[in-house]
């Protein structure tokens, strides 16, 4: 079945150009939730690409839609084993390895996204526990547990039974307002499920950890999730207290590492996405044109639709 | 916990329960929360004779710095468990930013 190969192939190839353009890009910053579909839909759409893709050199052309061309070739197999093929031996073992590599491939990112989704609980749960034994409330941060550390933290525990934790340098840190709109931040993070938006792509590196363009997915996704709550806290509270929030945390410093491995890896996960928010709050630009953000919407639904749709109908 | 924390030294549940004054709890309820804790990790035990001794498994500072480093630590790995609020910035970046906060109140038309 060479015809879907090149469209799957085709499709594989455009996601990571695409993905490789779209984290350099300057527009997401004005509609970060039609990027981050975008970005969804370049995960999902590479996934059944490369998936497809080797499946449809192992299916049997004359079946409508690559799964059952797939099923054709493998039942096939076994019930000629042993008996002399129609086919030359080479192409037998070649639709046979790549029969093999497509279900690994799936096997793989299935596996990654169980295992992302398992640390993430494991990690939430200890948190949980933890926080319980040693955070307080405190009147100042209503809804909020209080950490009793030193250095400026704010984070938030997502999931079913979120919490959300301020360190008591924050509270010296921050005025009443300030305080405010970071609850409010870190409030929009748990309600919208961003941990589950953020989730496929911290799979994905997990996967190619090596790979230049999911670590760059992961840090697009993340800093466009962060800029979603950025607007949804600005919603209640005036872009500055925000903006200023956000920079008495960036200079406020981590506390002393006890390795260099810490300190190391804030600078280099710094990477400007504290100034890209703080601009982006005090001077903000229009959102997309229509035009732009219906092309976005469109690009994202042939991303998923055309691969998905290969393996079950004829080309 | 806190009682443990506080107090140098293995105690029993006789002797945790009377630094819980505050609150009248029953002897039975102090055994079950340290077994608790103990079967989380939180606390160890030794067997003192019949009775057995607590102590915390690690300080309280111990703890706090395991959950800041845990929150603080997500520059590379980008673990979907946690979200926190804004990384450190370089000294060129801070410089960058007060600029664009001073813009801001300056701007006219205010």
């Amino acid at each position: 079945m060479l015809a879907p190969v090149f469209v799957f192939a085709a499709v594989a190839l455009t996601a990571v150009a695409a993905a490789t353009m779209l984290a350099s890009a300057a527009w997401p910053g004005r509609a970060p939730a039609a990027a981050i579909v975008l970005w969804q839909a370049l995960g999902l759409g590479w996934g059944l690409a490369a998936v497809g893709a080797l499946a449809a050199l192992a299916a049997r052309p004359e079946h409508a839609g690559v799964a059952s061309g797939v099923m054709a070739f493998a039942a096939g197999t076994v019930a000629r084993a042993g008996a002399p093929g129609h086919e030359p031996v080479a192409l037998l073992v070649l639709r046979l390895a790549a029969l093999t590599t497509a279900v690994a491939l799936l096997a793989l990112l299935c596996w990654v996204l169980a295992a992302a989704c398992a640390a993430g609980l494991r990690t939430r749960r200890r948190h949980r526990a933890l926080l319980a034994l040693l955070a307080r409330c405190d009147p100042k941060a209503p809804g909020a547990l209080v950490l009793d550390h030193p250095a400026a933290a704010a984070y938030c525990v997502p999931g079913l039974r979120s919490r959300i934790v301020i360190s008591a340098g924050t509270l010296d840190l921050l005025d009443q307002a300030e305080l405010a709109a970071v609850l409010a931040h870190e409030r929009a993070h748990i309600r919208e499920r961003h941990d589950l938006v953020l989730l496929p792509f911290t799979a994905l590196y997990r996967a190619f950890p090596r790979s230049r363009v999911t670590q760059r997915a992961n840090q697009a996704v993340a800093l466009l999730v962060e800029m979603l709550a950025d607007d949804r806290a600005r919603r209640s509270w005036p872009a500055r207290e925000l903006a200023t929030a956000l920079m008495r945390f960036g200079v406020a410093g981590a506390p002393a590492p006890p390795s260099g491995a810490l300190a190391a890896a804030a600078a280099a996960g710094s990477q400007g996405e504290v100034v890209t928010r703080v601009t982006r709050l005090l001077m903000p630009q229009p959102g997309l044109p229509r035009p732009m953000w219906i092309a976005v919407c469109c690009s994202a639904a042939v991303l998923v639709v055309v691969p998905a749709a290969l393996f079950v109908m004829p080309l | 916990m806190d009682v443990l924390w506080e107090t140098a030294g293995p105690l029993t549940v006789r002797e945790v329960s009377e630094h819980l004054t505050e609150r009248d709890l029953a002897h039975t309820t102090v055994m079950t929360v340290l077994d608790r804790l103990a079967k989380k990790g939180f606390a160890v035990r030794e067997r003192d004779g019949r009775a057995w001794e607590y102590q915390p498994a690690a300080s309280r500072e111990a703890y706090v710095t395991e959950l800041m480093l845990s929150a603080l630590d997500q520059a590379g790995d980008r673990q979907a468990a946690l979200a926190r609020f804004a990384q450190s910035v370089t000294d060129s970046e801070a410089r960058a930013l007060r600029s664009a906060l001073d813009a801001f109140d300056h701007r006219p038309g205010d």
